[in-house]
């Protein structure tokens, strides 16, 4: 934070936040002199708002994925208390431990009751090693499943909400199973017998975010992104240089965009100008009305058929290389 | 990601090799006989897709499908060369059309489906063209209700057609979950070596059988990135099939001598 209250920002936001620091001041004085200064605030507003609407307009894929990792942006727990009425937290995946990566519960939105599944990234250093900074254990993967389960059978929907860099990448997970606890997640959440949403709200980091990312319908917020790889990653192997990432952004067509365009994502969630950080009430309200809609268009509808529009959807991801060369 | 045989520069050309996993100077014309498994260590190198076939059926009984989807550079992506051209050269080189090969034959006399990633295709990576041809052949198992063998080797989801890969994982699963719910014939997964991140993470890991090659590097992350993440040395033997078995996440290691056999052994007692 800086010293007027207003978060540094990423460097593509700071003449936005020097012209809202200006307007600040403009109104600090009015105040302070009583002189009415409406005549010259109100057009550095406007100019303010046009300049946010143009930078976000034309920002980059990499630029894209440095406002889904905004330290200020709102994370699953932030929508669970704006969104989530009455959430009920249910722990632990009844067989090694209570992954803090992963949160799952009873919650109601708009007084429809559902099950919640969300990665929880942490916002202080703390909460942020405690739940490993959204990397997901086996343990967390099972832990959504088995709370997963327990809709079907109660015949509650699931909201799903991602947001991971990654599924982590250590001894203990790969001595528990993570590729097999992924599968089995991927697979059962293509044949659960309640309604599935899915909102990928920053990161959706490849295997891990598919995780508990499959569902009926998947939707992802303006600014977030959806990738097979993190772009560091990508470019670290492919360009054998790390510093490429912003290349390798750019070549993944990760954004919430590119992936409507390829059928990988059903809706675009809108976010407040200047993105879901700068107003988390607006972001939830947006956030809340999609998954709501989401949620209507798919109760009521028969099993059967659910079950088998979502096979055709799932079956018809990326089928590119039909048609014409 | 290369436990391949390496040839020394050095040493009478091709009569002698290297093997990546004891370092020990074998004779190549043994490793050959032997199936790419050194003799020194009994590491099992990669072999192709060919050999695998004529490895595992009986002669002349495989009957290649899905070979129409070719795969296509739909993001026009470009690291240090384009993809196209990458793809391109690589069909060349060689002479496959994309990382999976997928059909039907007779193994022993049974009638399966057969699917094989090979290593030496973008390391065996899963674009959309591997994700659909593994998923037809999942289908076809389910829907003659005959068993389906899958050798993995790869290094996960292909990075260059992007999110497009990743859905290859839940197409695929998906695909198996239907094969789970109707169909009596069993799905065997044998891991190979190296089999990582999104095929360990989809088709590979939901076997209703699953079995693996001696001493095969197997994993959702890649070691590397373990260690860099951790930046510490891992256990010895970590992410091995010997790991796995351990760890109660596979059903048998079968070394590639006597695969054939043993996967009819199997399959005897899944069938009507
Ligand atoms: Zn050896």
């Amino acid at each position: 934070m800086s010293e007027s209250g207003l978060p540094e920002g990423l460097s593509f936001e700071r003449p936005i936040f020097e012209m809202v620091r200006k307007i600040e001041e403009l109104k600090n004085l009015s105040v302070a002199t009583g002189m009415d200064l409406n005549g010259e605030v109100r057009p550095l507003e406007e100019q303010c708002e046009k300049m946010t609407r143009k930078i976000f307009a034309g920002l980059s894929p990499w630029e894209r994925v440095q406002v889904a990792r905004h330290p200020d942006r709102p994370l699953t727990g932030d929508f669970i208390s704006r969104i989530f009425e009455d959430f009920v937290e249910l722990h632990g995946d009844r067989t090694y431990g209570d992954d803090r990566a992963v949160i799952t519960g009873f919650g109601k939105i708009n007084g429809r009751r559902i099950l919640l599944v969300g990665h929880r990234k942490g916002r202080d250093t703390k909460s942020k090693l405690s739940c490993n900074f959204g990397c997901a254990h086996p343990e967390g993967y099972r832990k959504a499943l088995h709370k997963m389960k327990l809709a079907e059978r109660f015949g509650l929907p699931i909201v799903s909400l991602v947001n991971t860099p990654g599924a982590y990448p250590g001894i203990g997970a790969e001595e528990r199973g993570q590729a097999w606890a992924i599968a089995e997640n991927i697979l059962e959440m293509s044949r659960l017998k309640v309604p599935i949403v899915v909102l990928v709200i920053g990161e959706g980091g490849s295997g891990g975010a598919l995780g508990i990312g499959v569902g009926d319908r998947v939707m992802i917020m303006e600014h977030a992104y959806y990738s097979v790889i993190s772009p560091e990653g990508c470019a670290a192997i492919l360009w054998k240089n790390g510093e490429k990432a912003e290349n390798a952004a750019q070549a993944l067509r990760l954004t919430a965009d590119d992936l409507h365009r390829l059928n990988i994502v059903d809706a675009i969630v809108s976010e407040p100008l200047g993105g879901a950080h700068r107003d988390h009430a607006a972001a939830a309200a947006l956030v809340s009305e999609a998954i709501s809609s989401a949620l209507d268009e798919l109760s009521g509808i028969d099993t059967e058929l659910l079950l088998e529009a979502r096979y055709e959807r799932i079956r018809h991801l990326g089928q590119f290389f039909l048609g014409a060369e | 990601m290369g436990f391949a045989f390496r040839k020394k520069k050095d040493m009478p050309s091709g009569l002698w090799t290297k093997c990546r996993a004891c370092g020990k100077m074998v004779y190549q014309k043994q490793v050959q006989e032997k199936l790419s498994v050194c003799p020194e260590c009994g590491f099992h190198g990669k072999i192709s897709s060919a050999k695998r076939i004529e490895i595992t059926l009986d002669p002349k009984s495989f009957e290649a499908f899905g070979e129409e989807y070719l795969p296509r550079d739909i993001l026009d992506f470009t690291d240090r060369e384009p993809y196209a051209e990458k793809l391109n050269s690589t069909q060349g080189k060689t002479g496959l059309t994309e990382a999976a090969v997928v059909g039907t034959g007779t193994l022993k006399g049974m009638r399966v489906v057969i699917g094989i990633l090979d290593f030496s295709f973008f390391g065996g990576s899963m674009g959309q063209v591997v994700g659909e041809r593994i998923t037809e052949a999942v289908e076809r198992a389910t829907g003659e209700g005959i068993p389906l063998i899958v050798f993995s080797a790869s290094g996960g989801a292909r990075m260059q057609e992007g999110a497009l890969s990743l859905m290859q994982m839940a197409k695929t699963s998906a695909a198996i979950g239907r094969l789970r719910d109707v169909a009596s014939a069993p799905y065997i997964s044998v891991l190979t070596n190296p089999t990582t991140g999104g095929v360990t993470a989809s088709f590979a890991a939901l076997g209703d059988i699953i079995v693996a090659e001696p001493k095969a590097l197997i994993g959702f992350a890649g070691p590397r990135v373990i260690q860099t993440t951790l930046r510490t040395d891992l256990p010895k033997g970590f992410q091995t099939s010997e790991f796995l078995l351990e760890h109660g996440f596979i059903d048998r290691i079968i070394s590639r001598d006597v695969m054939r056999d043993e996967l009819a052994r199997i399959l005897e007692y899944c069938l009507a």
